[in-house]
């Protein structure tokens, strides 16, 4: 990435609870999406990956709060705009879709009245305009006969087009940066290709940056470009999509990568070991590294570990100092 | 496979379920008789003792429906079920209940199939003395050992659903379906809402009981990755008809089918970038 980053979060803490015995959900995780780069935001549930991510929109509803921490969308401090700001922000400059997109649209419209609704407001278009422009918007995400499907309600579109309608709606203003909260976790896997496929062409047509919160490794390593890897509310890996297969650092990393089943195992007895122990409660005030508790290789300095992200290699980091997969033949002049 | 995986224990013989779709306005008035939605079409399939046959295939495919209507929760239309050389959809009163006793299923979501009222503990002592299963008169030592069997330790008794993780909670889900001793598990979707690192102990779990409990599982999922980690057979769907079956390896690696090829084509590979890692032995710590 050169100069500066079309989004960068640095030090996010998002609490709950009373103020004076808050429980954090996000603590202090610092995240860099570039102009036209698609990032995936990767972790179990509980992590803080959505919740990050619902941040940039400042879509934390109390008690939820945003608790310390900058967002920064070019440059401008997304957590001071003003609510005039906020709202031109949302509708011009980033984006979002969800999981579900039906709970996102209203039942009782039309689908094509409401991109015209949005399209009117947030761009000031006549109505003819609009509704001209709705039906290429939904050509434009590859809805077959958009000029019929503009007239459908969302109960009368599969899972699929509803997702696609989503897209066109977040995208209509040609924004520079979407979120997508796991966008394809509800479809079926033909689905879920084609609507990777339109992220991508999406990137590639317009420029725009993608973050992809997802659970699944293989959203993650079919669409993005860097990867960055959440638990207990914590980034603790961020590396290209590439070197996170070839030599992630982290144990969390690596035991989730190898929990992830793969169609390659048909036929053979494979016993995935999984993660021992489950994730910390929000309750659970750990000393050190998050994740040492269920970590295969802890050792007892690891209560003092900060889970600030270290350098081992140009835009690879990792929040393990232990480093047990580390390259024993050359240590490629990584600090220690 | 089992050694057993050769005489079928549950077999499946062209069931057919349609579902009528409300007529619409015109339709009623011209007295149209709408085509019925055939949700599963004529599907036949079996599965041995100590076999997990797994059932693919994408959503509205019928796999769901197929999978209700073997245990009767959905009444097929037409088609012979049979467990054991018994007629399961002949079976009535006290029949019926102890083939279902025989025949248990589990869901996605095993807190909407825990009552969140009842300790874990009472939950699976009550489907053990409901069904008068040996040992269930000694509560104490009977949930004990329904528990240890999906490696639950025995203090989570006491606990009430909303205590425990998704993760426990399937268990928990698993152990009051064995408390009955079933002879067939259908598992519908039974590990898709898990995380990766919980569902990979859930899959060591229903491949544990299938080679120590000889039971055989018809395992319902639409993640074919999931499928291949565990099934010895798989069965794909595709607008309820069966569309290919065969050993999982056989289907996975030469699919006939044109839709299994679909399928298979899009499912995501998480290792494509590390593929080539793999090979040169960098995934676990080896050197350059």
């Amino acid at each position: 990435m050169s100069g500066e980053p079309l989004l960068a979060i640095d030090g996010l803490r998002v609490e709950f609870g009373p103020a004076d015995a808050p429980l954090a959900a996000v603590k202090g995780v610092g995240l860099e999406v570039g102009a036209g780069e698609i990032v995936g935001l990767i972790g179990e549930s509980g992590s803080g990956k959505s919740l990050t991510c619902r941040s940039v929109m400042r879509l934390i509803h109390p008690p939820g709060r945003i608790a310390a921490g900058s967002i920064a969308f070019e440059g401008r401090d997304v957590l001071a705009m003003s609510a005039k700001e906020l709202r031109d922000f949302r509708a011009h400059e980033a984006g979002m879709i969800y999981q579900d997109p039906f709970s996102s649209l209203n039942p009782v419209f039309r689908v094509g009245e409401q991109i015209v609704e949005t399209l009117r407001s947030n761009l000031g278009m006549g109505k003819d305009e609009a509704r001209k422009h709705a039906v290429e918007l939904l050509d434009g995400v590859g809805i077959p006969d958009p000029e019929r499907r503009a007239l459908s309600y969302p109960h009368e579109l599969s899972g699929g087009m509803r997702q696609r309608v989503m897209i066109a709606l977040a995208t209509a203003s040609r924004p520079r940066l979407l979120l997508a909260d796991e966008p394809t976790t509800a479809l079926d896997v033909t689905t879920q290709a084609q609507i990777l496929a339109l992220l991508q062409r999406l990137r590639a047509e317009r420029g725009m940056a993608v973050l992809i919160v997802s659970h699944d490794f293989g959203v993650i390593a079919q669409v993005c470009d860097r990867v960055a890897v959440m638990y207990g509310g914590h980034v603790v890996e961020t590396a290209p999509i590439g070197t996170i297969y070839e030599q992630a650092e982290h144990p969390y990393t690596r035991a989730l990568m190898e929990s992830v089943p793969e169609l390659e195992s048909a036929g053979k007895r494979v016993r995935r070991p999984g993660i021992p122990g489950s994730p910390p409660e929000l309750t659970e005030d750990l000393e050190g590294c998050v994740f040492a508790p269920r970590c295969a290789y802890a050792r007892p300095s690891c209560k003092d570990v900060s889970m600030a992200l270290e350098p081992v290699a140009p835009d690879h980091r990792t929040a393990c100092p232990v480093r047990p997969f580390a390259r024993t033949a050359a240590t490629t002049g990584a600090p220690a | 496979m089992s050694a057993a995986a050769t005489e079928p224990l549950l077999v499946v013989e062209g069931v057919r379920k349609e579902f009528g779709l409300r007529r619409t306005l015109g339709e009623r008035l011209t007295r149209v008789v709408a085509e019925p939605h055939v949700a599963v079409d004529d599907v036949s399939l079996s599965v041995a003792r100590g076999e997990i046959l797994g059932l693919a295939g994408g959503s509205g495919s019928g796999k769901t429906t197929l999978a209700r209507c073997v245990i009767r929760l959905v009444e097929p239309d037409a088609g012979r079920i049979v467990l054991a050389g018994e007629d399961v959809l002949a079976a009535e009163g006290k029949d019926l209940r102890d083939l279902r006793r025989r025949m248990q299923m589990i869901f996605q979501d095993p807190y909407a199939s825990l009552n969140p009222r009842m300790a874990v503990g009472t939950a699976i002592l009550e489907a053990g003395r409901v069904h008068r299963r040996p040992g269930s008169e000694d509560g104490d030592a009977f949930v004990r050992a329904e528990l240890e069997r999906v490696h639950l330790s025995a203090r989570l008794a006491e606990r009430h659903p909303r205590e425990l993780s998704g993760g426990q909670r399937q268990r928990v889900a698993i152990a009051r379906a064995l408390a009955v001793g079933p002879e067939v598990l259908i598992a519908d979707e039974a590990v898709s809402a898990l995380d990766v690192s919980v569902q990979a102990q859930l899959l060591n779990l229903f491949a544990d009981l299938r080679d120590e409990l000889g039971v055989a599982i018809l395992f319902v999922a639409h993640q074919l990755a999931v499928i291949a980690e565990i099934c010895d057979r798989v069965a794909v769907m595709s607008q309820g008809r069966l569309v290919e079956i065969g050993a999982t390896a056989t289907v996975f690696n030469d699919p006939q089918d044109d839709y299994t090829k679909a399928l298979l084509a899009a499912h995501p590979h998480a290792h494509v970038a590390g593929a080539a890692a793999k090979a040169s032995g960098l995934v676990d710590n080896a050197g350059a």
